[in-house]
């Protein structure tokens, strides 16, 4: 029996050492991944996740030194791509999942001072100094940056529209008389 | 005005089927060759009968209950009564009750609720159950006996039967072999089977069922009519059943052909054992067999091939409960391999190319 | 002439009788009448007419925009109410935008465009315009613009125009009333649209269980060498476009191809009398044949309803209910889409109204898979109905497109055979939809990284500009400190004129 944990034990350690050294000396370069997640990412510099922009935060993530939550003009779907790429398991239980908006411009109050135009990074803002401005929606990514420099608090974030071109059948709920649950509770 | 919330998009139209009706269908079919089985062999074969398919029923509730599934609701779909219908069927008809019991137990417990319940299952239930008894109990599993009709002379009384079938008494003086477990053994002594064959029963005995053998195989006639209903009906289509018989019996023709002393013939290998319930029956189960129709004649070739294989040179007489389990095993990878083609696309799935013909 | 077979395909009940032989009524103009502006595939129209404008029949009060589109003409005369958000005929029950047009009660037709004197010697770019102008789409459920599909002659060198008159749907009878009563206007309309396409032949499909309208088609078309009336099988789903030019040509349209890749264009038979109407009369699309049936239909009929005229409406004028329907379809039972309300409009592509009992539904809750393999079987796709929906459920999209969810078009065959009564249909639908939306999302995501790229150039760009200006500036101004103010102030009107 002592031969056996024996030369066990010594296996263990050796291929263990191997397997230590070959990491050191073997690792692959991670740029590659760094670019590939920087691919994922909206790529709208909007520096939500706490990141100067989409390349940072790329590097952070390819490190493994940020969640992949951070992203918040991504959504789940950004989300999911990011963790599939980085084999890990999104943790969605903190994401709340708004659905797509995007930014409105209350007109009454916009005094067209253009500060959220400086603020877009996608130039969806229309309007000039003086001139009330208004949003291109096809080309607004809902990152919220010019919610907070607007003076008048006159943008705010609406969720996008459902319509008949974008409406589509829900997952369909089955009422399976095989897994149905037991009668319900007590009020 | 508004409508009822919707819930469903369409179609706003369904055929009249249902999984209860399916499984219906399928034990009437069964029906015939039941009843007459049921007769050769007497009360101890209706005793075991009436255990084998209850115990299966009690098992389904309960698995049911312990997952906290509405039970009565899904014992509806039938589903548990035709697989202790086909395990009886397969069981010797004078075997004592445990067998029907344990068997139950595997099939229904093991075989399909730790699947995960009906339509989850890899294997096929009354098979697992049967070969798992078969495996553990040979003796008591390969323990034949001649048919000894209701009523008839000789045939065991009910008193008797409570006997047999409860408390093991089973006669050894009556005792069989069925046609394929006498021949192999004949073979085993070095006899040849074009002699031993002339020992077993006639092709028209074997028809129709006047031998020894498991309690619902031993009718040919009646099982094809059973198989007929149930292509007519359009449960089955001819797919399974034909590639399974095909492939065992041109496997057994060809090798009787070239040495008729060491090899039975294909005929003697359809009308004997159980190739008529299992290619009708038991390897056209839904659940465990490929989806599609190119699938299922692959299948049943396999099935086919397994079982002339298994009873040729495997040490069990009788090989269609192990082919169909292996075969069952295969299903998916089948299924994954045997996808229709789709419209306007090639088998790897591009799109056609476009070919503008002068009509 | 020989025919050729179709994959799958069911028999449902078709039910055809409780108005096959119910002639064509027409629906008294309703007082209100709500046109929407998008009654087809592709963009909606532009509004031409302010609340308060009077109208006459046939006036165009929409016009088609961009490249895919129709126009909408007044379905009578009378004053424009409003132009609003109305209930849509759709599932969804959202709304749309609307024209509310208030009859008059005169029904007065407007001016309508000359005649097309001899369809025959004109080109056919003038009656592709015809065609346009007059909003015709196709009559059989998906309202394709039909003026883009005559265009095809143009590019394409095209062999065959087949009419579908196959009317696959049960309960729906309305192409078979129209054949079997306007026979002359349909072969008509026939004869122009191919000249339009250039197609040397017409082939007009109609299902064997039209044995009348089969005949009178035949009879009507006898004196035109070119036309030649089929009777296919009875197979839902033969009235898809791409399974009845298999059936009668035996050729299989590639996928994302059109039959017309093909040589073959595929009108249905109420379009091409539409055609008709517009080509030798001047008269736009504005009324159609709506069969409305169903078990909870008190006297169904095939009604000549006006577009626009509410559902509710025409539900009435068949009598009402006598049930209440467990649910009202627009279109087909098959393919059908439910109404979420009765309040919605006719449009052009509805073909039938049909308020369903819960009996003639047959729905039952969903049991567990038996894995039959009906659904493969009756796939006319030759798709795998059981391992596409048993991917959805797992969330695995991707392996459900990998699977060719979206080659389904949705026919119903399966969930109608499916024992399990697993909503299978629902799950593709569902499924193509977000992957739809996906793609969607990330066409979106590509451009906002273009917008954003573009962005950072330029005020690069700009940065460069200044700074060599600067420099340029400094060594003349050596004694001027760089008024930073001056330079921030530079860049955010740049900025701003973004």
């Amino acid at each position: 029996m002592w031969i056996a944990i024996g030369s066990l034990t010594i296996m263990g350690i050796v291929l263990g050492g191997l397997l230590g050294v070959a990491a050191r000396f073997l690792a692959v370069e991670e740029n590659p991944l760094e670019e590939e997640l920087k691919e994922l990412l909206p790529g709208s510099q909007c520096g939500q996740c706490g990141y100067v922009g989409c390349s940072q935060y790329a590097a952070a993530l390819a490190k493994g030194e940020a969640p992949v939550t951070l992203c918040p003009p991504g959504g789940k779907a950004v989300i999911e791509a990011l963790a599939k790429k980085l084999g890990v398991t999104a943790d969605l239980s903190e994401h709340e999942e708004k659905g797509p908006e995007h930014a409105f411009i209350v007109e009454d109050l916009c005094i067209g001072c253009t500060r959220c135009i400086r603020e877009c990074s996608t130039d969806a803002i229309m309007g000039a100094n003086k001139l009330m401005h208004t949003i291109i929606v096809e080309a607004c990514h809902g990152c919220g940056k010019c919610v907070p420099v607007c003076p008048t608090d006159a943008i705010v974030m609406v969720p996008v529209r459902v319509t008949l071109r974008n409406w589509h059948w829900p997952k369909p709920e089955i009422e399976q008389t095989h897994s149905e649950p037991k009668i319900g509770h007590a009020h | 005005m508004s409508i009822a919330t919707i819930k469903k998009s369409g179609p706003f139209a369904h055929g009249y089927t249902s999984v209860q009706k399916t499984m219906f269908t399928v034990l009437l079919a069964l029906l015939p060759a039941t009843l007459f089985n049921l007769y050769l062999f007497g009360w101890p074969a209706i005793l075991l009968f009436t255990v084998t398919v209850g115990a299966c029923v009690a098992i389904e509730a309960a698995c049911l209950a312990l997952s906290d599934r509405p039970v009565i609701a899904a014992l509806g779909d039938c589903s548990a009564l035709l697989t202790g219908w086909l395990l009886a069927m397969s069981l010797p008809p004078w075997a004592p009750w445990w067998i029907g019991v344990l068997a139950a137990v595997f099939a229904i417990a093991l075989a399909k609720h730790s699947f995960g319940g009906l339509g989850q299952n890899v294997f096929n239930p009354a098979m697992v159950g049967r070969t798992v008894m078969l495996v553990s109990f040979p003796v008591v599993m390969t323990a034949w006996v001649m048919p000894h009709p209701l009523f008839s002379a000789g045939a065991p009384g009910f008193l008797e039967a409570f006997a047999i079938t409860f408390g093991g008494n089973v006669p050894d003086t009556i005792s069989a072999a069925s046609a394929l477990g006498y021949v192999k053994t004949e073979l085993s002594r070095g006899i040849p089977v074009s002699q031993s064959m002339a020992q077993v029963p006639g092709l028209m005995d074997m028809m129709l069922g006047y031998r020894a053998g498991s309690m619902g195989e031993t009718s040919a006639i009646l099982i094809l009519a059973g198989g007929l209903f149930l292509m007519f009906k359009r449960i089955i289509s001819w797919h399974i059943p034909l590639s399974v018989m095909g492939g065992l019996f041109l496997m057994a023709a060809i090798f009787h052909a070239v040495d008729p002393a060491r090899f039975a013939s294909g005929t003697f290998h359809l009308v004997s054992g159980a190739t008529f319930l299992g290619a009708f029956f038991i390897a056209t189960d839904y659940v465990t067999s490929p989806v599609s129709k190119r699938g299922q004649l692959i299948f049943g070739l396999g099935c086919g091939v397994l079982i002339w294989l298994i009873r040729t040179f495997a040490g069990y007489p009788e090989g269609v409960a192990f082919a169909i389990l292996l075969m069952n095993g295969l299903a998916p990878i089948i299924d994954q391999y045997t996808r229709p083609r789709a419209f306007g696309r090639n088998s790897k799935g591009e799109p056609l190319p476009l070919i503008k013909e002068k009509p | 002439m020989k025919l050729f077979p179709i994959r799958g395909g069911i028999h449902p009940d078709y039910r055809k009788e409780q108005t096959s032989e119910k002639a064509i009524v027409v629906m008294p103009m309703p007082a209100t009448l709500y046109i929407p502006l998008q009654q087809h595939i592709g963009a909606p129209a532009e509004v031409l007419v302010a609340e308060g404008d009077l109208v006459k029949k046939g006036q165009m009060i929409a016009r088609n925009q961009g490249s895919v589109s129709a126009s909408q003409h007044a379905p009578t005369s009378g004053r424009i109410k409003t132009v609003t958000e109305v209930t849509a005929p759709h599932p969804s029950g959202l709304p749309q935008t609307t024209i509310i047009l208030e009859s008059d009660g005169k029904d007065e037709w407007a001016e309508l465009p000359e005649p097309i004197a001899d369809p025959f010697a004109a080109d056919a770019h003038t009656i592709n315009d015809r065609v346009a102008q007059s909003g015709i789409v196709g009559m059989g459920g998906a309202a394709f613009p039909s003026a883009i599909k005559l265009n095809l002659g143009e590019q394409k060198k095209l062999d065959i125009l087949l009419l579908n008159g196959a009317e696959c749907e049960p309960y729906l009878t309305c192409d078979d009333r129209v054949m079997r009563e306007y026979a002359d206007e349909i072969i008509d309309g026939a004869r122009i649209m191919a000249h339009a396409l250039g197609t040397p032949r017409v082939v007009i499909g109609i299902e064997q269980n039209k044995p009348q309208a089969v005949e009178i088609m035949t009879k009507a078309a006898s004196a035109f060498a070119e036309i030649e009336v089929i009777a296919v099988p009875v197979q839902y789903p033969m009235g898809s476009e791409r399974h009845l030019v298999q059936a009668i040509t035996g050729r299989e349209t590639p996928a994302r191809k059109l039959t017309a890749d093909l040589g073959i264009v595929v009108h249905n038979v109420s379009t091409t009398r539409a055609v008709h109407h517009a080509v030798r009369f001047g008269r736009p699309l504005v009324a159609r044949v709506v069969t409305v049936s169903g078990g909870a239909i008190r006297e169904p009929n095939n009604v000549l309803t006006p577009i626009g005229a509410r559902i509710a409406d025409l539900v009435e004028f068949c009598g009402g209910f006598s049930a209440r329907p467990e649910s009202v379809v627009n279109g087909g039972p098959m393919m059908g889409q439910p109404l979420a309300s009765l309040e919605a409009p006719v449009v052009k592509g509805t073909s039938g109204i049909l308020a369903l009992t819960a009996e003639e539904i047959n729905d039952r809750p969903t049991s567990a898979c038996i894995r039959c393999g009906s659904c493969v079987t009756v796939c006319p796709c030759g798709l795998s109905p059981v391992e596409m929906a048993a991917f959805i459920r797992k969330d695995n999209l991707e392996g459900a497109a990998k699977l060719g969810v979206m080659d389904c078009f949705s026919c119903g065959s399966c969930s109608y055979v499916c024992p399990s009564h697993i909503p299978l249909v629902h799950y593709f639908n569902y499924a193509k939809g977000v992957l739809n939306d996906l793609e969607r999302e990330s066409r979106k995501n590509e451009r906002i990284k273009t917008l954003a790229e573009v962005r950072t150039i330029r005020i690069e760009k700009a940065t460069e500009a200044k700074r060599a200006a600067l420099a340029t500036r400094k060594p003349a101004s050596d004694t001027t400190p760089p008024s930073t103010g001056g330079e921030a102030k530079a860049v955010t009107e740049e900025k701003a004129s973004a």
